[in-house]
């Protein structure tokens, strides 16, 4: 073990910070949930990211990436959070899609698809769920069906991130007439195609974040289904891994918000109970832990091993974080807690109703428990 | 930047935990109970011969020289076996003291010898009426002494496979070592009472797992019921985020500044929790048994109990983290900070 960090580490942190420090909007964007014009924005900011080549830095040259390190990747992240850059709004390709395709795609579909995801020219949603299929997501029923070089596709999904303005989707489908895991197919259909209709959803904070689609003989090239056919349970396992593990949710994300709440708490302390003082200290143990966490595990993988069920361990440990950290922020601004902030303060209402669907999506915490049980503890289903 | 452990760290765990699991077995614990016995000489000598005892004593003095992160690997390994010899607090903080203290020492010379340690902070000393020599703390500096210099009254603990005593002493009856880094002690045993925390929580998580593999109620095993998984992987869940913190507590430890004390905190205080969670959540699924002394669960329970209130209680660990947030920048590049550097 060697906590310190190479002086070429301490020279990448120095360029990525200065980089941003050069390149991120002064003012914040509006929330690419929110509107078209902010979904835009952070398409704009994607393609400013590609033009300092830090689209997606551990990627591989030739797929538009970087060919960095995990651990290069985690200062990069650091450096991103703390200059306080713009979402990622393309995380449903970055981090999810991204990652599956370069374990399961062709060579072709890499090169179709990640170098535009890469910079924001195509952004991607997720379209797993349907309303008969979310925990139990073997449930799915939506087809799809071979017709000489295309598929044919029809059914119902819901609950889609980013669907609503998004230009992409992949989907699990599934062969008619098959059950469960099986015959189940992972293929990316465009979301402006015709067949497709889209209609946005509320989410709790009234954005437009997600949307559910309808697909009616939707046709698209048999290029588009990624692995094999009948493959599709596994990969959609392995996305679910990424989406629970490592790259959705980098420690940074918490460690600012950590330093934030202290912040907070010193500005409000004289007003406060000063029982809360532990809850904020709590709220940086908990952003540390899990910083050391991951870069625990960025070593291993760099060594070699590979993600297992302990992913679901992390997205409990972060999503439960989450909460908590909001929590104390809102217990701290007391009665003022309700209220909307002018523009430009920490959004701490809004992040906390965010912290709530942490423990629900990329597999309800429920689940993510029953994995931890059944895969790492071994107790019987 | 690497977090990953040498062959030679993972071959020294592997040694211990065969070890220790070979000799302290449940039949070892039980007549040990019946006994009233917390000490096994035959078990000590193992430890001796494996070279544990040596592994924090410098190079110079005969010993090992290897570092707090190779001791607590085994630290580990001793909490999941509720390990009731005094390895960790003599080998961990009694020895690398009085090695910096007085190299020429003769006990330092026997692998065997026993140091007991006996800091302001803790109003009792384990293990004193076995010690080759206690050392005591008074206004910052190090005092040592045989156990019949001084007057050991023993405490009843609830944990029947430790033991503690009340000491009275005089300076007369004690050799005066000079101001010593009472701090470091406390950061030691800290840490290696952090890892015996991870140890025992996952003790109690096994243990319940095999319960609840065999008990069947409903005609099925109750393993099988959400109720029951949810709660063991809570506790899992708990030690998968305790144990980078332990470990990165270890690698930093000798730096000690604010931030590594604040970590060496930190780790005490997670773990600590995780071997609590972990233990209620297996007397839990145990049920009535949980609630028994047929059952192994309890030691490990009363274990943490122990550890999480001696050498700095909660509160106290939680004050020294606090000190670090609020007076040092902190955010998502200060993760391996140091109190001289900036970033």
């Amino acid at each position: 073990m060697n906590l310190t960090y190479t002086p070429e580490q301490n020279a990448f942190r120095a360029e990525v910070r200065s980089w941003l420090a050069a390149h991120v909007p002064k003012g914040k964007l509006e929330h690419f949930d929110a509107s078209r014009e902010g979904f835009e924005a952070h398409r704009a900011w994607e393609a400013t990211l590609k033009s300092g080549d830090w689209g997606m830095v551990t990627w591989p040259r030739e797929y538009g990436g970087r060919g960095l390190d995990l651990i290069q990747w985690l200062i990069f992240e650091e450096e991103y959070y703390r200059a306080g850059a713009p979402g990622r709004v393309n995380q449903n390709g970055i981090f999810l899609l991204g990652p599956t395709l370069m374990e399961f795609g062709t060579h072709e579909q890499k090169q179709r698809f990640l170098p535009p995801m890469a910079s924001g020219e195509e952004i991607w949603a997720q379209a797993w769920s349907e309303p008969q299929a979310g925990s139990d997501l073997a449930g799915v029923r939506a087809t799809a069906v071979l017709e000489g070089d295309e598929y044919v596709l029809n059914g119902h999904k819901i609950w889609s991130s980013r669907a609503a303005f998004a230009d992409w989707a992949f989907g699990l489908f599934r062969a008619p007439g098959s059950e469960r895991h099986k015959d189940m197919s992972l293929i990316f259909f465009r979301l402006d195609q015709e067949g497709v209709t889209r209609n946005p959803i509320r989410k709790i904070n009234g954005h437009a974040g997600f949307a559910e689609i309808f697909l009616d003989n939707v046709r698209v090239p048999a290029f588009n289904r990624l692995g094999d056919e009948g493959q599709g349970w596994h990969i959609c396992m392995a996305t679910a891994g990424f989406e629970r593990g490592l790259m959705l949710r980098s420690p940074a994300r918490f460690q600012e918000a950590a330093a934030a709440l202290a912040a907070l708490w010193q500005n409000r302390k004289d007003q406060c109970d000063p029982g809360l003082e532990a809850e904020v200290v709590r709220a940086h143990m908990n952003a540390e832990a899990y910083a050391l966490n991951i870069y625990q595990t960025a070593s291993r993988l760099i060594a070699g091993a590979k993600i297992g069920a302990e992913a679901s361990t992390n997205k409990i440990f972060w999503s439960e974080m989450d909460i908590h950290l909001h929590e104390t922020a809102l217990a701290i601004l007391g009665a003022e807690a309700e209220l909307l902030p002018p523009t430009g303060e920490h959004e701490w209402l809004d992040d906390y109703i965010f912290s709530l669907a942490g423990p629900i999506y990329a597999g309800s915490n429920e689940i993510q428990r029953n994995i931890i049980a059944e895969r790492m503890l071994g107790l019987p289903r | 930047m690497d977090f990953t452990l040498t062959d030679e760290q993972l071959m020294f765990a592997d040694t211990a935990r065969t070890l220790l699991g070979d000799t302290c077995t449940p039949d070892h614990w039980h007549k040990m109970m019946e006994r009233g016995t917390a000490f096994d000489a035959a078990r000590w000598g193992q430890i001796v011969d494996n070279g544990f005892t040596l592994l924090m004593l410098p190079e110079a003095v005969g010993g090992m020289g290897l570092a707090e992160l190779d001791l607590a690997l085994i630290a580990i390994e001793a909490g999941y076996v509720a390990l009731p010899e005094p390895l960790l607090e003599s080998a961990g903080v009694g020895t690398p003291m009085l090695a910096g203290l007085a190299p020429d020492h003769p006990a330092l010379g026997d692998p065997s010898a026993i140091f007991a340690v006996a800091p302001a902070i803790n109003p009792v000393v384990a293990n004193a009426d076995i010690a080759t020599a206690i050392l005591i703390e008074k206004n910052g500096r190090a005092f040592l002494a045989t156990p019949d210099q001084v007057a050991l009254t023993p405490s009843e603990t609830i944990d029947p496979l430790r033991r503690l005593f009340r000491i009275e002493w005089d300076e007369t009856n004690a050799a005066d070592l000079g101001p010593a880094d009472w701090g470091m002690a406390l950061d030691r045993a800290a840490l290696f009472a952090a890892a015996q925390g991870l140890g025992l929580a996952q003790r109690s998580v096994d243990l319940a797992v095999a319960y609840s593999k065999d008990r069947m109620q409903f005609g099925k095993p109750i393993g099988s019921y959400q109720a029951v998984k949810h709660h063991l992987a809570s506790a899992q869940t708990a030690i998968e985020f305790a144990r980078p913190v332990v470990m990165a507590a270890a690698a930093g430890i000798g730096h000690a500044d604010v931030h590594s004390r604040a970590r060496v905190s930190h780790a005490k205080i997670v773990a600590l929790e995780a071997a609590e969670k972990a233990a209620r959540a297996s007397i839990q699924v145990h049920g009535a048994m949980g609630y028994s002394w047929e059952v192994d669960v309890h030691l490990f329970l009363k274990r943490t109990l122990a550890l999480k209130a001696a050498w700095g209680t909660p509160t106290f660990h939680r004050n020294r983290i606090a000190t670090r947030v609020f007076s040092q920048p902190i955010g998502a590049d200060q993760t391996f900070a140091r109190e001289n550097e900036h970033a």
